[in-house]
């Protein structure tokens, strides 16, 4: 037997595509994954076309409909620019969720125990408290890895847990709402504590698109966008250019941890109006994907939450109407991004198999 | 790369023919009956489907409600594995079914209370009914739940007979501090005294409503105490399941657990929530609902325990039957004085007999025979 070391199949990275090419790769990609997806609805003896279009009013049926659309988009979006500047420096931030968290956590100290404050001071302070939260909790990994080269990807989720056990701790102690009569929960924020509506819709969306243009012009126009830029390509060429490697990802962890806690802060005086468990709800996972599927473009982020919000929120009217499991909504979504994802793969990448090649 | 942009075309208008084609065949027309405009929402925290245990047993009664108002399948929409602790989700769950032109909606987890009574001041011409909490607005927003630990005694009765080692095992959702859960417990062990005084019943806690892992935890660390009957307070049939993995028996909770657990069952505190259901459904479907809160017994069919399995120990039927003859004449409260605690404080006067709303809302104190770590 003599074979070189070579494997079955190789990964090899594809030349770069133009922009327009991009987007009809992305646009094959969700026409097959729609298609699949309706197969599998066609074996639950469903009618795929009833059921998408089902889908699709749960979305947009009404102002109602369109509000919770946009209110499930609002944390999906601004966790996915927060992890957007963490990818493009190449940290693998997975703890959104936690930073999430620990953003609302900090944010409702204020809203329980401050919220004589003046509406809109209370609310500010609020805002920068999550952000504090949320960028304390994204510079402990950093600092971690800078100091003492950590693995991020496992610190920051491991910190994920951390904070969602914190919450947990204040509502069965401290934070225990006292009229409860000893039931774990912590009580409603007063309606001074509560986020304003604009256009019937909290104003997280408002920050949220603030933050599309902030952490565009940031990463594209400024210095320190270029450092995270440079530092993400490799470090070595930072470390030669004379960059403080380790101060700039602390500094950028930090920024996105603040962002992921704007998030926490927005959830929990605009959308839950208390501090509980269910705060963050896998939204700073989904995130994930949000920012990868974007290739980190703030603005191709705003698309694809909102299909991502249409396909959640018009899910769950689909589940009720059709009398389904929601694990039939869980599955049909996953099938969805798995296949959007598959095909985005196979854009950017080709498979090689052993001996076939070397034509070019 | 012309061809690509060709396919995507194709592809794309072919859908949205589909698409509409698809509109034009949907809208079918109601069932023409009187009340055909009316729907009912229902906010599961788990899902039916499961077959067992808590919002299995929520939704039997939503279904006996739905079989004896004769309404259509389109008429209630449920909303299942609502998460409880996320408001967010419970709010957007519940405008779905206000979308859907709901115009009565249950809530049947306690964490779904605080963002019901919200919303009840935002849509005054909803009607909110939340089943094991405490809140209510007297007009549109009221709160259910039973005496549950009238069953809970009568279970009792059954592990009582049945223990040999006269350790009997009790997974709990909550600890002492959740007096829904504590009363309960105290209730079972009162009816473990009253047939087998030399029976004690260990509790463990898993801090969940819904755990299964826990669950089943809690209940292999009771059976290698050396308890031989294991009874619950929480959602799933994983203690039952567990009992008889090791030879044991059991009481389950909310559903009748025999056909999960056929060779450990004896018998489940059960809620007939139809019952409630039905009831209020009707009034608000024909207008009169007043938005009372509701706090049923066994005399009105809410709460019983499931017919007895083959397991029971011989006699359990009888014992039962008494005490069972006693609560629904009135003559036995469950609650009576005199009663200790298990740190041997009096805790009710002889004479005296603990009100409902302390039981589920401010009893803090394990019966005598009660041990917990």
């Amino acid at each position: 037997m003599k074979r070189s070391g070579e494997p079955l199949i190789r990964v090899a990275k594809k030349t770069e595509l133009s922009g327009g090419r991009l987007a009809l790769f992305s646009l094959l990609g969700l026409c097959i994954a729609i298609f699949v997806g309706g197969l599998f609805i066609l074996t639950l003896g469903k009618n795929p076309f009833a059921v998408y279009q089902s889908i699709f009013m749960g979305a947009f049926r009404s102002p109602l409909a369109f509000q919770g659309t946009i209110k499930i988009a609002i944390p999906l979006l601004i966790s996915s620019l927060a992890i957007t500047l963490a990818f493009k420096m190449k940290f693998w931030n997975i703890g959104a969720e936690g930073q999430i968290i620990m953003g609302g956590i900090f944010a409702s100290y204020f809203a329980l125990f401050h919220d004589g404050l003046p509406h809109f001071l209370l609310l500010l302070i609020m805002l920068i408290a999550g952000m504090i939260g949320g960028g304390l909790w994204g510079l402990i990994p950093a600092f971690f890895k800078s100091r003492f080269g950590t693995n991020e990807t496992l610190f920051t989720l491991m910190l994920n847990y951390i904070a969602l056990y914190l919450i947990k701790y204040l509502t069965e102690g401290p934070w225990r709402d006292p009229a409860s009569s000893g039931f774990p929960k912590i009580a409603t924020f007063t309606a001074n504590a509560q986020l304003d509506k604009i256009l019937g819709i909290h104003a997280g969306w408002v920050i949220a698109l603030i933050l599309v243009v902030f952490v565009f012009v940031y990463l594209k126009y400024t210095k320190q966008g270029y450092e995270i830029t440079v530092v993400g390509e490799s470090e070595n060429t930072a470390r030669y250019a004379g960059m403080n490697v380790s101060k700039i990802v602390m500094r950028t962890m930090f920024l996105s941890g603040a962002i992921c806690g704007i998030a926490g802060m927005t959830q929990a005086s605009g959308a839950a109006y208390t501090l509980s468990e269910g705060i963050a709800g896998g939204v700073g996972f989904t995130a994930i994907i949000v920012a990868w599927l974007s290739r980190l473009n703030p603005f191709l982020a705003v698309i694809f939450t909102l299909f991502l919000s249409v396909l959640q929120k018009g899910s769950s009217v689909m589940q009720s109407a059709f009398g389904l499991s929601t694990y039939v909504s869980d599955v049909l979504e996953g099938i969805i991004l798995f296949v959007i994802l598959g095909v985005d793969f196979f854009t950017q990448y080709k498979l090689i198999f052993r001996g076939a090649q070397k034509h070019d | 790369m012309k061809h690509f942009k060709k396919i995507a075309a194709l592809l794309l208008s072919a859908m949205m023919l589909l698409t509409v084609a698809g509109c034009s065949t949907t809208g079918t027309t109601g069932a023409g009956t009187a009340n055909a405009d009316f729907k009912v929402g229902v906010i599961h925290i788990g899902d039916p489907a499961d077959g067992s245990g808590y919002s299995y047993a929520h939704d039997l009664g939503i279904v006996a409600m739905q079989e004896e108002l004769k309404l259509a399948d389109s008429q209630v929409i449920r909303k299942i594995n609502v998460d409880d602790s996320d408001a967010a989700a419970t709010r957007t769950a519940i405008e779905e079914c206000i979308e859907e032109g709901c115009t009565l909606i249950y809530g049947t987890s306690w964490g779904y209370m605080d963002t019901m009574e919200q919303m009840a001041a935002e849509y005054p011409d909803v009607m909110f009914s939340h089943g094991t909490g405490y809140k209510s607005n007297g007009t549109n927003f009221n709160n259910y739940f039973g005496r549950i630990y009238q069953a809970r005694y009568l279970s009792g009765i059954a592990a009582g007979l049945k223990t040999t080692s006269n350790k009997i095992g009790y997974v709990a959702a909550m600890d002492v501090t959740n007096s829904e859960v504590t009363g309960g417990i105290n209730a079972f062990a009162m009816g473990v005294e009253s047939v087998n005084p030399n029976a004690k019943v260990y509790v463990k806690v898993t801090n969940s409503w819904f755990s299964p892992d826990l669950e089943k935890q809690a209940a292999e660390a009771l059976l290698d105490l050396g308890c031989d009957v294991i009874a619950q307070h929480c959602d799933t049939t994983a203690p039952q399941l567990a009992a008889q993995a090791r030879g044991a028996f059991g009481v389950g909770y909310n559903s009748d657990m025999t056909k999960d657990a056929p060779q450990a069952h004896l018998t489940a505190p059960v809620w007939n929530w139809g019952v409630y259901y039905t009831m209020t459904a009707k009034a608000v479907m024909e207008g009169t609902w007043d938005a009372a809160n509701y706090f049923g017994g066994m005399d009105d069919g809410l709460v019983d325990i499931s017919p007895l399995s083959d397991n029971c120990a011989p006699g359990t039927a009888e014992a039962i039957e008494a005490a069972r003859a006693k609560i629904m004449d009135g003559s036995f409260k469950v609650f009576e004085g005199e009663l200790y605690d298990n740190a041997g404080n009096k805790v009710c006067e002889a004479g005296q007999v603990i009100s409902d709303a302390d039981i589920t809302g401010a009893m803090n104190w394990y019966y005598r025979n009660v041990i917990a770590e």
